[in-house]
């Protein structure tokens, strides 16, 4: 071993060691300068590099919902997304939408409205459902079925969310 | 999910240089299939190149009069789209139909096309493939094939092509707009994806080193009798079983012209033109749509459980058919 050059030593035990980038994201409001893998999700990013944990991780395939937030306004699967990717790009969590210690009026409905049991999907049932308004698709009852199907319940408070989601457009309209 | 290098492309022809360049690259845009079959490796590239960034994010009238997807617009703004509302709004409700309002809002035009399929075995990296690894044989032949094809299979794979956008673009007899190393040139929808035969590995005729830069709509959109069919487990959010784009150009009672395409059923969006000429000149009569649908779907092979789906593509293409005509109820 003693024999060995030093540097053919060093070089055999190198871990190996991500490549990373930097990237730039506006994160509630607040700008974020961030060294990522290529791999890393959005979710994950948020996670388990911000301690930003309301999104929550549930499929991790796009398939639950439980990872919505919006992306430049826009409701997306976080867990479907590069953080690198996104460079340069506005995020809003479950964490930015209370502002002056006031909730979200959405957060507030979910409550007035019992529209949760476990509570592990309502992070994502909140963003969606702003992001659902933002578009202004949603007409009838149907509407809202349809367009918050990216969302899943495991406890079932479908109901009580689709009468959230009505408050939440008639608010809209109303404005 | 493995690792791998990320660059970024400039423009177009960066783009095609540096997958030209790198066997195990891959370009990635909205990422929704991409990054999911890369979590459970059944998709590996040793490279990823960024395309968001180049202008490929318009849509923008043609000199024929048509309407030309930029690549990038996403399945939201495409489906959202004022003009592909008016114009082409059997586009617009097959978007809708497919997906999460999350994933459209990612999800590329280009992408959509590319999107592999969701046969079950293809995803379980336990069993056999040939989708997945040439040459280790089909599980699905012999195996659960409920969601599988009836049209266009072989011996080697059964697998159905997932979009529900691409059947509406093969009725509307739409073309896509690729550049690779020698150039750009163009591919009639029918002809972009392909019957797996002995290479189901394949999914289309784009080349590894070719990039789609848009998708052109002819300037006929029937606006006035169209439909879009889906029929699946459950009302939102499922893969189609089966599912019809049906467009209709009447005068009086009688049919111009007619278009059929179907989703669920083969590797590729599933076009007859043949079958469809039988209504040319035709009374607009659920007898003449029943004559076209066994038209349509003759020659068809169920492969055990997946045999009700030639009665209901028989069905469904008459209720299409019905339903572009009297342009009620759109599902």
């Amino acid at each position: 071993m003693k024999d060995k050059p030093q540097n053919e030593t060093a070089e055999k035990h190198t871990p190996f060691l991500p490549p990373k980038n930097t990237i730039t994201l506006t994160i509630n409001g607040v700008e974020h300068r961030l060294e990522v893998a290529p791999w890393t999700s959005l979710l994950d990013l948020l996670r388990e590099h911000l301690d930003l944990t309301g999104t929550k991780k549930g499929c991790d395939h796009g398939q639950c919902g439980a990872c919505t937030v919006l992306l430049n306004g826009k409701r997306i699967n976080s867990c479907l997304t590069l953080a690198v990717m996104k460079d340069g790009s506005e995020v809003t969590t479950i964490e930015g939408l209370a502002k002056d210690g006031e909730l979200h009026p959405v957060q507030q409905a979910f409550i007035d409205h019992d529209a949760f049991q476990c509570g592990y999907c309502t992070p994502g049932q909140i963003c969606s459902t702003i992001g659902l308004v933002n578009e202004g698709k949603a007409k009838t009852l149907d509407d809202i079925r349809d367009l918050m199907s990216g969302n899943i319940c495991r406890c079932g408070a479908y109901n009580n969310i689709v009468k959230v989601v009505q408050e939440a457009l008639e608010r809209s309209q109303a404005q | 999910m493995r690792s791998f290098n990320y660059t970024r492309a400039e423009d177009v022809g960066n783009a095609v240089s540096q997958v030209a360049a790198d066997k195990g690259a891959k370009f990635i845009a909205g990422g929704t299939n991409l990054l999911d079959l890369m979590k459970i490796q059944v998709m590996r590239p040793s490279r990823l190149v960024d395309i968001t960034r180049l202008a490929l994010d318009t849509i923008e009238e043609t000199d024929d009069g048509g309407l030309r997807l930029g690549a990038l617009v996403t399945n939201s703004d495409t489906a959202y789209h004022e003009q592909v509302e008016k114009r082409y709004p059997l586009l617009s409700h097959a978007i809708l139909a497919g997906a999460t309002a999350q994933l459209r809002n990612m999800a590329t035009d280009g992408g959509n096309l590319l999107q592999r399929t969701r046969c079950y075995y293809f995803y379980d990296t336990d069993t056999p493939c040939n989708k997945r690894e040439p040459g280790t044989g089909c599980s699905a032949i012999q195996g659960y094939n409920r969601d599988l094809a009836i049209l266009g299979t072989s011996e080697h794979c059964i697998a159905t092509h997932p979009s529900d956008m691409a059947v509406a673009l093969a009725a509307l007899e739409a073309t896509v707009r690729v550049t690779g190393p020698n150039g750009e040139r163009t591919i009639p929808l029918s002809e972009f994806h392909r019957l797996p035969g002995n290479t189901p590995h394949i999914d289309s005729n784009l080349g590894d080193d070719e990039i789609i830069t848009a998708i052109d709509l002819p300037a006929k959109g029937f606006a006035d009798h169209y439909t879009y069919i889906k029929l699946r487990d459950r009302a939102s959010y499922a893969f189609a079983l089966v599912s019809v784009a049906a467009a209709l150009d009447m005068e009086g009672d009688t049919i111009k012209e007619a278009r059929i395409a179907l989703g669920g059923v083969a590797h590729k969006p599933w076009r007859k033109p043949e079958a469809e000429a039988l209504l040319n000149g035709r009374q607009a009569t659920r007898e003449n749509f029943r004559k076209v649908a066994e038209a349509y779907i003759e020659g068809a092979k169920g492969y055990g459980d997946n045999d009700f789906k030639i009665e209901l593509a028989k069905r469904a293409i008459v209720r299409a058919l019905e339903q572009a005509l009297e342009m009620e109820e759109k599902s």
